[in-house]
């Protein structure tokens, strides 16, 4: 994903707003875009949501199939993510095997899935050694305006919460729905001009310095993070990004339900 | 004969546009003697000629235009200008105001610079040069970059400029108008966002009743609160 | 094709399983101007299907060495994601996507002028999201609309459709099941006004006159899905009323002139 030229001016003006406490669509340094969060978008998927954060949009999707364990978790479930940077989404992404961009972005997306352990894994076992539901978290980016993370990560925990384990097709009973422990939720901030900015657009993130995400769970204790960018953070700058991740992930935790 | 449209229909590629009476414009083809729309667009007669302006698409390039680039990479002897058109257009050391040695094109302009330039020429296979050399054509600084769709251009002008003559007078900002889609403006914040919405107004609904009383309604409204 | 003429997917009465009538077309849902990064793009529900098209361009062509110097080239993809289908399907293009990705490239080329914008390409990018037989022709479908919404200059926009036979009988718009157990499949793009074919494919078994009454059908509900079309881009673009308005042509140089 080649990371276009930001035109001088455009750089500039971002920076003098932000020294007058502004930003370019009138946000507040911690304000998030507006979000809409849709589920059961596709019945071929045991659990699917179509995510929006201002321009950017994802679709994604939760497919369930019984196989074999990994050799060291015999008795839990399996959980494999992966996101999709399609070439419709932005004129910057090309077809193609997944990039470096592509790669951080599934990871991240599944640290914060995997390490809350959203998904009880434990209770996905249908023969401890031998089968265990294996649970593909498919994320598909189809519009992008910053922000990727955020969007990912919801898209993905919308999609496991309203997840159906399909028991029934696979000869195991009656059909239940996900087990899920909490709901981790991500918020990513940009460091511009030594200023702490929450859910960046495009333009933001093509000038910042330095991006943290950071993943809280229901109780506000940390389980995911990630710094990005080739830029650097001050101790004090974590700090912010952690705290606003913190509160604003309680109001977006509530979008879920 | 009065052949001015006198209402703004839309067409959409293979409406038939006349049957045989008139001559085909811009935006149009003949198949079987009839003239069909070639393209999703507002169709309009001028002269006895059937034309289609276009509602969206990227802009092409004409010799003579006026537009804002960005510089996007530096060559020795030239540097390449993102147009935003399908065509990235080289401006060459001899087409700059300035005396610039062979190699030191760095010095002038660098990646990710703005300029206002003019369009030299375009081949049969489009290839594009831009100018610099015409008076008041310039590297831009400072101010804010606003872009539209260059199919609302003329409408963000307005006849005989009465539009962006309307957005200068109330916020009083400089504005620099690219046929490319590209705006430019300088002022004080406060009227950079206000002259900014009143563009984005029209860029989003130039087709909608009454554009050129709304704005100014909306420009009134805002300076209006500010005294 | 199954061909699995034992298994009844058409009563007595001539209805399908889904309640059609053999030539009756799924439910369809069109909307234009669907995302904001892209120059076109377009949605599409044909009954089970959902379909996303996405264009940009005309614009540099990638990869270079397949430019040409006298005309845009048309570079259509079409990907199924991993969830549209029951089974999960591993990202990435497989063998018949790159096929049928071949196959809308060639249709759209033939109806965009691509004389217009040498060595320049036009992208399509088609993604299914929820597939459920004929996802080729709602691709296209979506394709051709894209196109129209960025302003690509085109002779027309192109619907298509596929006819199939089912218990003997041939029927419009197959659904999943009649694909899977029928005994014939024949998705066709074509212009309705000139009757132009742009895509056709076939497989199973058809006599002649099977193949003209197919073929029949196939024309008028591809004039029914061509008014789909034209309807959801008339609705993006709606003119909220019929105005005069001075046509405006050339800005003057003086608008940019500073006092």
């Amino acid at each position: 994903m080649a990371r276009s030229i930001v035109s001088e001016i455009k750089r500039d003006h971002i920076h003098k707003l932000i020294a007058d406490g502004k930003r370019v669509d009138g946000r507040a340094w911690d304000q998030v875009r507006e979000i809409s969060i849709q589920t059961n978008v596709v019945e071929t998927a045991e659990g699917s949501s179509r995510v929006k954060i201002g321009n950017t949009e994802v679709i994604v999707g939760v497919k369930m199939a019984v196989g074999e364990p990994f050799a060291d978790t015999p008795n839990k479930g399996v959980l494999s993510t992966n996101a999709e940077l399609i070439p419709m989404a932005s004129p910057n992404f090309e077809s193609g095997p997944p990039d470096p961009e592509s790669i951080e972005l599934s990871r991240v997306v599944d640290r914060g899935i995997r390490e809350s352990q959203m998904i009880d894994l434990e209770k996905l076992c249908v023969e401890p050694g031998k089968k265990v539901w294996i649970n593909f978290v498919d994320i598909y980016v189809l519009d992008f305006d910053g922000n990727l993370f955020d969007a990912c990560s919801l898209g993905a925990v919308a999609a496991i919460k309203s997840a159906v384990v399909p028991a029934k097709a696979n000869g195991l009973g009656e059909d239940y729905p996900m087990p899920t422990t909490c709901t981790p939720i991500s918020v990513t901030s940009v460091q511009i001009e030594n200023s702490i900015l929450v859910d960046p657009t495009l333009d933001e993130e093509k000038v910042a310095a330095a991006r943290l995400t950071v993943t809280t769970d229901d109780n506000g204790d940390l389980r995911a993070m990630q710094k990005g960018l080739s830029g650097a953070l001050t101790m004090e700058q974590v700090k912010t990004a952690i705290e606003t991740s913190r509160r604003l992930g309680i109001e977006i935790r509530k979008l879920i339900g | 004969m009065n052949n001015e449209s006198m209402t703004r229909e839309l067409v959409l590629p293979g409406d038939l546009l006349d049957a045989g009476t008139m001559k085909p414009g811009e935006g149009t083809y003949v198949h079987d003697g009839k003239i069909f729309a070639a393209m999703l667009g507002i169709k309009s007669v001028k002269s006895n000629f059937v034309n289609v302006i276009p509602l969206g698409g990227r802009y092409i390039p004409a010799p003579g235009d006026m537009i804002i680039g960005k510089v996007i990479d530096i060559g020795p002897s030239n540097w390449l200008v993102d147009i935003f058109s399908p065509y990235p257009a080289p401006l060459h050391v001899n087409e700059v105001p300035w005396r610039v040695e062979f190699g030191d094109t760095a010095r002038y302009l660098a990646v990710g610079d703005t300029l206002l330039a003019k369009v030299l020429s375009v081949d049969e296979t489009k290839r594009v040069q831009v100018t610099m050399k015409e008076q008041g054509l310039r590297k831009l600084q400072g101010g804010q970059i606003v872009e539209i769709s260059h199919s609302k251009v003329p409408r963000v002008i307005g006849k005989n400029g009465s539009m962006i003559q309307m957005i200068k007078t109330y916020t009083n900002c400089r504005i620099f108008i690219g046929q490319n889609g590209r705006i430019w403006m300088d002022g004080n914040m406060e009227d950079m966002v206000h002259a900014m919405q009143a563009i984005k107004m029209i860029d989003e609904g130039a087709q909608t009743l009454k554009l050129t009383e709304r704005v100014k309604e909306f420009l009134e409204s805002v300076y209006r609160k500010e005294e | 094709m199954g061909g699995n003429s034992d298994m009844k997917l058409i009563d007595e009465n001539g209805i399908r399983i889904d309640g059609r009538k053999i030539d009756e077309l799924r439910p369809m849902k069109i909307e234009a101007g669907v995302l904001k990064s892209a120059d076109g793009s377009a949605y599409v529900e044909i009954g089970k299907n959902k379909v996303l098209a996405a264009v940009y361009g005309p614009r540099e062509c990638h990869p270079r060495h397949m430019q040409n110097p006298a005309k845009a080239i048309v570079q259509c993809k079409y990907n199924m994601i991993s969830f549209s289908v029951s089974d999960r399907k591993r990202p990435g293009p497989d063998r018949r996507s790159v096929e049928i990705s071949k196959l809308i490239s060639e249709a759209m080329e033939y109806v965009v002028f691509t004389e217009n914008y040498p060595r320049t390409s036009i992208d399509v990018y088609i993604e299914v999201l929820q597939a459920n037989a004929g996802t080729r022709c709602a691709g296209l479908v979506a394709a051709a609309v894209a196109l129209a919404d960025a302003g690509i200059p085109m002779k027309d926009i192109v619907p298509a459709v596929a006819v199939g036979k089912v218990n003997d009988q041939v029927v419009l718009d197959l659904n999943k099941e009649e694909d899977n157990y029928g005994q014939a499949d024949l998705p066709i793009a074509m212009i309705p006004r000139t009757g132009e074919v742009l895509l056709m494919q076939m497989d199973g078994h058809l006599t002649q006159e099977e193949f003209d009454k197919a073929l029949e059908m196939g024309v008028k509900a591809c004039q029914e899905i061509y008014e789909l079309q034209k309807d959801a881009l008339r609705r993006r673009y709606a003119i909220v009323n019929n105005e005069v308005e001075e046509e405006v042509k050339e800005p003057s140089e003086d608008v940019n002139e500073e006092a």
